[in-house]
């Protein structure tokens, strides 16, 4: 995973080397003086940019100019020291959390022995468990559908936004940082907002599609709907994410890039796909890496919309370890926690190929 | 002329693209003016014509609590954060530590971990140690969901700050500690603004770790009034939205100061710097 979409932008972008130079001199202005330009872009642009860099820049790449007081073995120290919190904070609130998710997931727990701590080891089999119900096939069935049709959309929604907002028109900016709503509210309001609008009787979507003489669809309620109405919310909210990931890649292409091709009388579309499309690459492919890692793991939504059903139409494997674990009297944490550490196994399983197909692909 | 007639094509197409995705927005909004009586009329009403605060004094009446839960889990979280993140990224920024690589890397791996597993976790630990169902419990889970991104903002914005005013700080002789508090701290203002709005917005949104690790307490969070409002059976639609659109507040406040503030903080690590 490490090397993947670190080493990845050297081999596809050709003006790497310009870029990493251009960084590092805004860089250095940034703090002193938030130059002009610093307030058209929005917050989570620099928030998702940042990450980006962040994934971009290769190990032990800095910028110029540092002196190098960790050069020492007391400079090390020191450094250390100021690391110490971060490095407490990551043992005792993730490597613990998950150590005891995995510890869950290899016992069997009831009730009594989860408060006494004396459950017998019984080694893989919540996980056979797991993968033996009968709930098992679908709620990984729907974990692909509810990924996969999320990103297409998103990602395409996104791009074409992203496309038409680089024209700088009158409002633009502000019209952009608006979008930026649905990606700001908690969760539980932008759900619970869809759940009241796809009513079956009371909603506005049916009362718009009644209009239209479409019969009234039971977008929650019916088996057949309620895996695409969590889609949608689910798209909705991830559209402003691609967007302003991808206008900032956008913004990075050199605007004479465009005006050579143009003047070589490539029209807008031709301009598009020969010229955008390409160089935006590196970015394209990790904004569909993160958006893929954080679709997998989607639980608010469709708790909160279905509660994965009816009939478990809509659960997937992040809903059905958390129902689970947590969604009934009885809780079974060991079967729980096996599916969730298997939804971990799936998200660095699916990231590794995505990645390893991206760099094929670039490579030929 | 023409120049300026394609833009206000282009604005007038921005706006009807903008209006089409707050469209729920709106919604929520319109239905939480709503009166019990025309809540299921169809068709709906568009505007609240006959608008009503019966909604919004309910919130008033019953969420208050929740709210001031949601504010205090949310400036802990915030302490918390700047807490660990700050200093890790100075040294991460500026002290060259040997590892520090590998220490980023994992931080962004942490960022991808489902909240459902670490609730899982999280219930294990707090079940054992008692702090199941309190606020500090949740406020510790909540920053999990900040520290890595903080530490990368950090990191970012610290890389930034110019070496020869680190360096007039050595040779005036201050010390790391020194140079991190008086010096490093206050230019980094903006990081610090950027840091605690996300970091107040995540906490006060989260519903994974309250609903697990708090769905006993005797202090719940807003997110979980709005929940147990939608579990009841008479749903009062009216007051639900009117409490989801309170909830919505910081996150309206976060892009309003997110032109001044945000933005500034943030550019250092945007892709087209």
């Amino acid at each position: 995973m490490r090397a993947g979409p670190r080493s990845k932008p050297a081999r596809t972008s050709p003006s790497r080397g310009r870029q990493t130079k251009e960084s590092m001199k805004h860089a250095t202005q940034t703090p002193a003086a938030p130059t002009a330009d610093d307030g058209r872009e929005p917050a989570p642009a620099g928030a998702a940019g940042g990450a980006l860099r962040r994934i971009v820049r290769r190990p032990g790449q800095r910028a110029p100019g540092k002196s190098a007081p960790g050069k020492s073995a007391a400079g090390q120290w020191t450094a250390w020291a100021f690391l110490a919190p971060v490095v407490i904070y990551l043992l005792a609130f993730y490597a613990y959390p998950l150590y005891r998710n995995v510890d869950l997931s290899l016992r069997n727990y009831t009730v009594r022995s989860f408060v006494q701590g004396d459950a017998p080891f019984t080694g893989l089999a919540n996980y056979a468990k797991a993968v033996g119900d009968a709930t098992f096939g679908p709620a990984l069935w729907h974990t692909v559908v509810f990924t996969l049709v999320s990103l297409a959309f998103q990602f395409t929604i996104g791009l074409a936004l992203a496309v038409f907002f680089t024209r700088h028109f009158r409002l633009s900016a502000t019209l952009r940082a608006l979008f930026l709503v649905p990606w700001l509210l908690p969760l539980i309001v932008s759900s619970s907002t869809w759940s009241w609008m796809l009513n079956s009787d009371s909603g506005v979507v049916n009362a718009v599609l009644h209009a239209f003489g479409i019969g009234p669809v039971n977008w929650l309620t019916s088996p057949d709907w309620s895996l695409w109405s969590v889609t949608i919310a689910n798209i909705w909210i991830g559209i402003p994410f691609n967007l302003v990931v991808l206008y900032s890649g956008l913004q990075a292409i050199p605007s004479h890039i465009h005006e050579a091709a143009a003047l070589d009388g490539a029209s807008g579309w031709q301009r598009f796909w020969r010229v955008t499309f390409p160089l935006l690459r590196p970015v394209s492919a990790i904004t569909l890496l993160l958006g893929l890692v954080y679709t997998l793991k989607v639980f608010d939504i469709i708790w909160i919309m279905t509660k994965g059903g009816p009939s478990d139409a809509s659960t997937t494997l992040a809903t059905w370890s958390y129902r689970l674990g947590f969604g009934n009297l009885l809780p079974s944490f060991g079967p729980g926690a096996a599916v969730g550490n298997l939804l971990i196994v799936i998200a660095l399983v699916s990231g590794l190929v995505y990645i390893r197909v991206q760099r094929r692909q670039a490579l030929a | 002329m023409t120049a300026n007639r394609r833009t206000w094509w282009h604005t007038g197409l921005g706006v009807v693209f903008t209006a089409l995705m707050l469209f729920p927005v709106y919604w929520m909004i319109n239905v939480s003016f709503t009166r019990d009586q025309d809540m299921r009329k169809s068709p709906p009403d568009w505007f609240p014509v006959n608008g009503t605060l019966e909604g919004y004094r309910a919130v008033l009446e019953q969420q208050g609590p929740y709210l001031a839960t949601s504010l205090v889990v949310g400036l802990g979280t915030v302490a918390l954060t700047l807490v660990i993140s700050a200093p890790a990224a100075f040294s991460l920024a500026r002290l060259r530590p040997r590892g520090g690589g590998v220490l980023s890397f994992l931080l962004l791996v942490a960022q991808m971990i489902p909240g459902v597993i670490m609730a899982m976790g999280f219930y294990a630990i707090y079940l054992s140690t008692g702090v199941l169902n309190t606020v500090p419990g949740l406020i510790l889970a909540d920053s999990t969901l900040a520290v890595p991104f903080a530490v990368l903002i950090f990191t970012t914005f610290m890389s930034g700050i110019p070496e020869e005013l680190l360096q007039a700080a050595r040779v005036d002789g201050a010390g790391a500690l020194r140079t991190f508090w008086s010096i490093v701290l206050p230019v980094s203002r903006n990081a610090v603004i950027t840091v605690s709005l996300f970091a107040f917005l995540w906490a006060w949104s989260d519903f994974v770790f309250a609903s697990t690790l708090d769905q006993g307490g005797d202090h719940q969070p807003i997110t979980l009034g709005i929940y147990h409002y939608i579990g009841n059976n008479n749903q009062q639609w009216n007051a639900i939205m009117a409490t989801a659109v309170i909830a919505s507040i910081p996150a309206t406040v976060l892009l309003v100061l997110a032109q001044r503030y945000v933005a500034a903080g943030v550019t250092a690590g945007a892709v087209k710097d």
